[in-house]
């Protein structure tokens, strides 16, 4: 009955600053299974395949990584594709100008003598699209084929390098219902054929209809392995697996709630990006009351960041088609965040070093960038009240540092995030908007914004937090919406939420 | 605030080791003086020569002024040497041709440079061309203007004297100078930055220990003002010895002044050097990006009049040849000061001392009759050398 292995990683513990991101995971899969891998967002799955793919070298990771019966040391992405395993990842890594053959071939050019023999490369990439079932000529470029096709021109181009062992991370997550059946059945063919395929999913209709193995990641630990032919592989038992954890303790209590009037609303936001004309934002609609927490949940790219952007002065530059942007009662059009700001909106983005902190600038100058004219005496800068404030909110918020004249690059994950909290609590709005704000900070920071938070709402303010990790929206919120493919699909007050209704909501519509 | 007492010594090491980035441009430029010195036989600190240098460096700094900001916005404009050349030919042709009153012509200027810069930031920032496309272009476009605003005259001599004095006379005294003696003016004025910098230090500092930052122990911090306050009177004294102060040194101050202040006082400033470090950021948190970018290349084309208007003075013509290769001097300045390849960081009055060091080259090569081309290929070395050097201590710092 046992199978021999392909892979077995074993005891692979990996650590970044501050997280442990994966810790003793051990995972098995069999010589030409599929084998899904399934978690929440930070649950580990993307940095385990990063580990066996060579992304994180060798001796970054404790642990060992078999494959194909022997201990691999991995210190580049090319030295396990030459073992003959492929990473197909959620953004595509093709050429959009070059010919879909130079696509496939790129890197492993066929060669004639020292010259690359261009007619051979045609005619072996036709050969390679017939495998993965794409009737197209292999010498227009990617560009003109659609996303469900360059995923196909990818499994092609992992073909033709003779891979044994396919990973897809997240194939389906931007494909429509035709495009994804497709790409499951080419993956049944493909195990037909031998070859070992790992699919990393969230839609869990996909991965019980296809699965043969389902390895479930929690906390960067491997909770549990199910064999579609002997264990149970419903979707609630894999829900209850993923999320199943005790959440007591973890978040701080409010001494009072006080809810009161509704402060903040959306109505009707639809919105498309002017670049792929796909429609980001359909119909959405929330509000957000004084005193309240409103949790914004979702799986990856559902659209929750690309809302918070579109209100806050949509700096994107989407193309928004209707929709009403409501606060206090007022209707409003934020051209800009200096708009938005002006209204009492502030956003404290997803990703603090991308676009959210100046980091080779100190704590003083983050704190204060976003409302200087607070602090000027005619066109000077009040610099001795610019220390004040910087120093009150370095104490009030607890920013862990020797002086309000550190580099913010130099300050740890959780400082940083308070550090982008002070610059906008000090613009005062009365809507804050707080994207993943505890992703990559370690478990005592988190506390800690998380009593903050529950200070700001005391105090009169309302908060709009999104977040991908589903115990902290439960843990938080007061009240919370659920959005999936754009749309809101749910909402929930806090008191009848459950993890389960939320991930329903969450998965519903993919 | 200090928690250890640590030794003088300690100290000066360590903050050597700390800021050897920042000292390096003043020992650079100090060691080359030095060469320079030495290899002439003490013609290059003779008074004329260090007034020359003024003239001299004047157009280069005020464009290294003005390229540190667009440098610090991640952009570059390589049309200033052009822009500089068409601007000044400008001038003469109002001037000489037109009659119009030196005063006016220069206001005239001014406003062209303006709206040059309009025009670069527009297709910049508002149509999203890069800026070194965008300035690539203006480097055709003006070089052609320039040699048509000189094609029927060729090179122009410009006679007023106002416009002559900006770049070749001194300041007035306030005692005749009927026998030689030392220019009063010029000494006062150095006097009075010396007592300038010392009040701003002093004041600096102890805000500093109000708020228990970081300070230098009291006997380097005296050290170095002392240091700092001889070199200045030693300049003050030089010049006084020969004829006063240099109006190319005073323009440039006063440019120089109005910029440090604009970087580190006001909004305008801070928010310069936060599009350089994360545009996205800067812009998440309010920054019209837009509209302070369009300043940074408005400013550098009035700058870049300024210049031409300097050129033309000192060389008392407008010739076709003018603004070739300033736009590699100004940058080279700036880059050499210390302004950081990847935007967000940069002074200006580093910029200017990075002029010095380019120009000090320049001059010194030039009193030793070194061929022009071997000039070229020494100033290449010390920049790439700068910039690399630059670019390490940057990496080692993280």
């Amino acid at each position: 009955m046992d199978q021999e292995y392909i892979l077995e990683m074993r005891n692979i513990t990996k650590e970044f600053p501050g997280v442990r991101a994966l810790d003793n995971v051990n995972f098995k899969v069999r010589k030409g299974e599929i084998h899904c891998l399934v978690g929440e967002n930070g649950a580990g799955k993307s940095t385990l395949m990063k580990v066996l793919s060579g992304v994180w070298r060798y001796g970054t990771y404790d642990g060992d990584i078999v494959y194909e019966g022997e201990v691999q040391r991995f210190h580049h992405i090319a030295d396990s594709e030459a073992k003959g395993i492929a990473i197909i990842y959620q953004e595509l890594a093709l050429f959009p100008e070059l010919p879909i053959y130079e696509n496939i071939y790129f890197g492993h050019e066929i060669t004639k003598g020292r010259q690359i023999d261009w007619n051979e490369t045609i005619i072996r990439a036709g050969e390679m699209l017939e495998k993965v079932r794409l009737h197209v000529d292999p010498s227009i470029p990617v560009k003109r084929l659609n996303t469900g096709n360059q995923q196909l021109v990818e499994i092609a181009k992992a073909l033709s390098k003779n891979c044994k062992l396919i990973i897809f991370d997240e194939p389906t997550s931007s494909l429509n219902e035709d495009d994804s059946q497709n790409l499951l059945n080419l993956m049944k063919e493909l195990r037909e054929s031998g070859i070992t395929c790992i699919m990393i999913s969230h839609k869990l209709r996909e991965v019980t209809a296809i699965a043969d193995t389902i390895t479930v990641l929690r906390d960067g630990a491997t909770i549990c392995s199910l064999d579609a032919k002997t264990d149970d592989i419903s979707e609630e038992n894999i829900i209850r697996n993923m999320v199943g954890r005790s959440i007591d303790n973890v978040f701080p209590k409010r001494t009072e709630k006080k809810v009161g009037e509704v402060v903040f609303e959306v109505k009707n936001l639809t919105a498309e990006d002017p670049v792929t004309g796909r429609e980001i934002l359909k119909d959405v609609s929330f509000n957000v009351r004084a005193g309240e927490i409103v949790g914004l949940q979702g799986l990856m790219g559902a659209g929750r960041t690309e809302c918070a952007l579109a209100v806050f002065g949509n700096t994107r530059g989407y193309r928004i088609k209707s929709g009403e942007v409501v606060m206090e009662g007022k209707n409003h059009f934020f051209k800009n965040p200096r708009d938005a700001m002006d209204a009492g909106l502030a956003y404290v983005t997803e990703d603090r070093k991308g676009n959210g902190l100046i980091l080779i600038q100190d704590i003083r100058y983050n704190t204060t960038i976003a409302n200087l004219q607070e602090l000027m005496s005619g066109v000077v800068i009040d610099e001795n009240k610019e220390i004040v404030v910087a120093n009150q909110y370095k104490e009030d918020i607890n920013i862990k540092a020797p002086s309000i004249e550190q580099i913010v690059n130099n300050l740890s994950g959780g400082n940083q995030q308070k550090v982008q909290i002070a610059k906008w609590l000090f613009v005062h709005p009365k809507v804050l908007i707080l994207d993943e704000p505890t992703r990559g900070i370690d478990v005592g920071a988190k506390y800690e914004i998380y009593t903050l938070m529950n200070k700001m709402v005391e105090e009169g303010m309302s908060i709009i937090m999104i977040s991908s990790e589903l115990p902290e929206v439960l843990g938080m919120s007061d009240r919370l919406y659920v959005m999936s493919e754009g749309r809101i699909t749910g909402e929930l007050d806090a008191a009848d939420a459950t993890e389960e209704k939320v991930m329903e909501m969450a998965i519903k519509g993919k | 605030m200090q928690n250890e007492k640590k030794s003088v010594g300690a100290e000066i090491a360590q903050l050597l080791k700390a800021n050897i980035k920042s000292y390096m441009m003043y020992i650079a430029l100090v060691v080359i003086m030095l060469v320079f010195q030495i290899w002439s036989g003490g013609k290059f600190f003779r008074a004329s020569n260090i007034s020359n240098l003024f003239n001299q460096a004047a157009y280069v700094a005020v464009l290294a002024i003005g390229m540190t900001l667009i440098l610090i916005l991640k952009h570059i404009d390589l049309s200033v040497g052009y822009v500089a050349g068409f601007t000044g030919a400008i001038a003469a042709v109002l001037m000489q041709r037109y009659g119009v009153n030196e005063w006016l012509a220069i206001l005239i200027v001014l406003a062209i440079g303006l709206m040059i810069g309009l025009y670069q930031g527009t297709l910049v920032m508002r149509l999203g061309v890069p800026a070194f496309v965008t300035t690539l272009a203006g480097m055709f476009i003006f070089r052609g203007l320039l040699s048509l605003a000189l094609a029927k005259t060729g090179t122009i001599v410009v006679s007023q004297k106002g416009f002559l004095a900006l770049c070749n006379d001194f300041i007035p005294d306030i005692v005749s100078h009927e026998e030689p003696g030392l220019h009063v003016v010029t000494l006062l004025i150095g006097i009075i930055a010396v007592v300038a910098m010392v009040v701003s230090q002093l004041r600096a500092r102890k805000n500093k220990l109000k708020y228990n930052f970081e300070v230098v122990s009291m006997p380097i911090f005296v050290t170095g003002m002392v240091l700092v306050a001889a070199v200045i009177m030693l300049v003050a004294y030089v010049l006084a010895a020969y004829k006063g102060l240099p109006w190319s040194a005073v323009i440039v101050g006063v440019v120089l002044a109005i910029y440090t202040f604009m970087l580190s006082k006001t909004k305008l400033g801070r928010y310069i050097y936060g599009i350089g470090g994360n545009d996205q950021a800067a812009e998440l948190s309010g920054v019209n990006v837009k509209l302070v970018t369009q300043f940074a290349f408005c400013s550098m084309s009035l700058l870049a009049a300024l210049s031409g208007i300097l050129y033309t003075s000192r060389l008392s013509s407008a010739t076709p040849q003018a603004g070739v290769s300033f736009e590699l001097d100004a940058i080279a300045s700036s880059y050499i000061g210390g302004t950081a390849v990847s935007g967000g960081v940069g002074k200006v009055t580093n910029a200017i001392i990075g002029t010095f060091v380019i120009m000090s080259l320049t001059n010194g090569l030039n009193l030793m009759k070194v061929d022009i081309s071997y000039q070229y290929i020494v100033k290449g070395i010390i920049f790439i050398i700068a910039v690399a050097f630059d670019v390490r201590t940057r990496k080692k710092g993280k």
